[in-house]
């Protein structure tokens, strides 16, 4: 394992040291819960967007605290869902009196954890809480026989969406309903061209030729659906948007289009990509609006790439298009 | 030992050192089909539970919650809201005596814990198919007493989890695999195993 790290106990807490002291005008750091919390927080009067998971997906979550976006990021250890005492002392440091939203990805753990919190919220702090379950790869069949489709890339653009819209003002049950829209028109897919290394683990968490990618892959370094010679860029594109489309009617609408990297690939490569996806969807009639290409929603260092593609209405755009001030967007103001 | 402060103290260290020197084979068995934190996860938490002042607990029900908080606030992931909420369930059924249908009653309390927070149920492949069987096993030799039921248990324990094999994974992150899941042992299934030896080791 070839990682700068001082101990592997230690990654999680020395990297909350770190980012404190990068974006101390923006954030502030409760190291003993592992909790980030923009710095103006709690906003009397607001409803308070708490979201929370495995850290090893920076700048997810807590890169997206700040001003237009997230009150607060619960980080877990890596790959590992934040406990319930965490989310609680979030919930009741961001509640400003207007009820608290929890943006959770459908994972058992992550789901489990934020339910616990959200009762010992309702009965300890009598706060209102709402959940919002973020579901958005395709690579998961959606049955009664698995833990159903894993949150993956949409959740960054939920949080800026969702965020937007409580700096607006707007109240608990508006911000749900949008953000129950936002997870019903939006689906992503991912491809991994190398796997990760967990810390703690100390190897890779699966082997992968080097003329091998793997398809359908989620954001934890976990093995996806199928393996398979490794393709060009465009071959790649269809790949992750054919299905997307089969999903779910892209025909005539419009969409934020965001190409993420898992971490380990770069933006030249990821350029390519977001031409060839560009293509695909003119092709198809499908328009795109808006769009996001970097590193967002990451797998520690995995190379690889996820397409998240979201039929946004107007009042998405709204929320999408106004100001954030985050460590990991930043725009508009 | 018994069911008393003492035997349940031994019983979480008993835990805690298991989990503690099979750290990379509940790793490596979560690699395999998850993500690789099992082992890591199980082991902050039950050191955190053995670093507690146990002789200082007023009663066996008392350490068993504390330990139950302990696995919540530490271990995260699945791992932490089960293994939490069955301390947590055990501790309210724990009975006073040593008494062979208090502790079977407990067991039952803590598995419906567990399935009533993670929702699996028996071939899912989870900790429920080696602690369902184990807690059936025990009800049904229960008349001879601990010495004869908890040995049952710890036997169907681990014939459980070794029928996790060949299954295919419907709950948890090994679920994401479908059908790629099968011939790998569950980690959860694996550590309730130890948990369920500690027992037998301790609490006879």
């Amino acid at each position: 394992m070839k990682k700068l790290i001082n101990d592997v106990s230690d990654v999680v807490k020395d990297s909350l040291i770190g980012f404190e002291a990068a974006h101390d005008d923006l954030i502030r750091v409760d190291h003993q819960n592992k909790v980030v919390y923009r710095v103006d927080a709690p906003i009397e009067g607001k409803v308070g967007i708490i979201s929370g998971g495995g850290s090893g997906h920076e700048p997810m979550h807590g890169g997206f605290v700040g001003l237009g976006m997230l009150d607060a990021a619960c980080c877990g250890e890596v790959f590992t869902s934040p406990t319930p005492d965490q989310v609680l002392a979030a919930t009741s440091v961001v509640d400003g009196g207007a009820g608290v939203l929890h943006i959770v990805k459908n994972y058992t753990g992550d789901i489990m954890n934020f339910e616990m919190a959200a009762e010992m919220a309702a009965a300890d702090l009598g706060v209102r809480v709402e959940a919002i379950v973020v579901n958005d790869d395709v690579a998961v069949q959606d049955s009664l026989y698995t833990a159903g489709r894993r949150g993956v890339g949409l959740t960054a653009l939920l949080e800026k969406i969702v965020g937007g819209a409580a700096e607006a003002g707007a109240d608990l049950d508006a911000i749900l309903a949008l953000a129950q829209r936002v997870n019903a028109n939006g689906r992503s897919m991912g491809l991994a061209l190398t796997s990760c290394t967990v810390p703690a683990a100390g190897q890779p968490t699966f082997e992968l030729g080097e003329d091998e990618i793997e398809l359908g892959i989620g954001i934890h370094g976990e093995p996806g659906r199928e393996r398979r010679p490794l393709p060009t860029a465009a071959e790649a594109a269809q790949l992750l948007v054919e299905p997307i489309l089969e999903d779910l009617d892209y025909r005539g609408s419009e969409v934020i289009a965001f190409v993420n990297s898992m971490g380990g690939t770069p933006l030249i490569e990821l350029y390519i990509l977001y031409a060839e996806v560009a293509k695909i969807l003119q092709a198809k009639g499908v328009r795109i609006v808006r769009q996001l290409v970097g590193h967002y929603v990451t797998s520690l260092e995995m190379a690889g790439c996820s397409v998240t593609l979201l039929k946004a209405d107007d009042e998405m755009i709204k929320h999408w298009d106004a100001p954030v001030v985050t460590p990991g967007l930043r725009w508009g103001k | 030992m018994g069911l008393d402060l003492a035997g349940v103290t031994a019983w979480l260290r008993d835990f805690a050192d298991q989990v503690h020197t099979n750290v990379d084979l509940l790793t490596d068995l979560d690699r395999q089909t998850g993500d690789a934190d099992h082992g890591s996860n199980m082991d902050r938490g039950m050191q955190a539970v053995a670093a507690l002042d146990m002789s200082s607990f007023a009663s066996p029900g008392e350490l068993l919650k504390k330990a139950g908080m302990t696995l919540v606030s530490t271990v995260g992931g699945a791992s932490g809201p089960l293994y939490g909420t069955f301390f947590l369930r055990l501790a309210g059924a724990w009975p006073t005596t040593d008494d062979a249908a208090g502790l079977g009653a407990a067991l039952r309390a803590g598995l419906d814990g567990i399935q009533s927070r993670g929702k699996a149920i028996l071939g899912d492949k989870t900790m429920v198919d080696a602690l369902l069987p184990a807690v059936e096993a025990y009800d049904k030799a229960v008349a001879e007493g601990v010495a004869s039921a908890l040995p049952a248990a710890v036997a169907a324990c681990a014939a459980g989890r070794d029928a996790t094999i060949p299954l295919v994974a419907r709950k948890g992150r090994a679920s994401y695999l479908g059908e790629r899941s099968a011939g790998h042992q569950d980690p959860g299934a694996t550590s309730l195993t130890m948990l369920l030896e500690a027992a037998g080791r301790t609490l006879v």
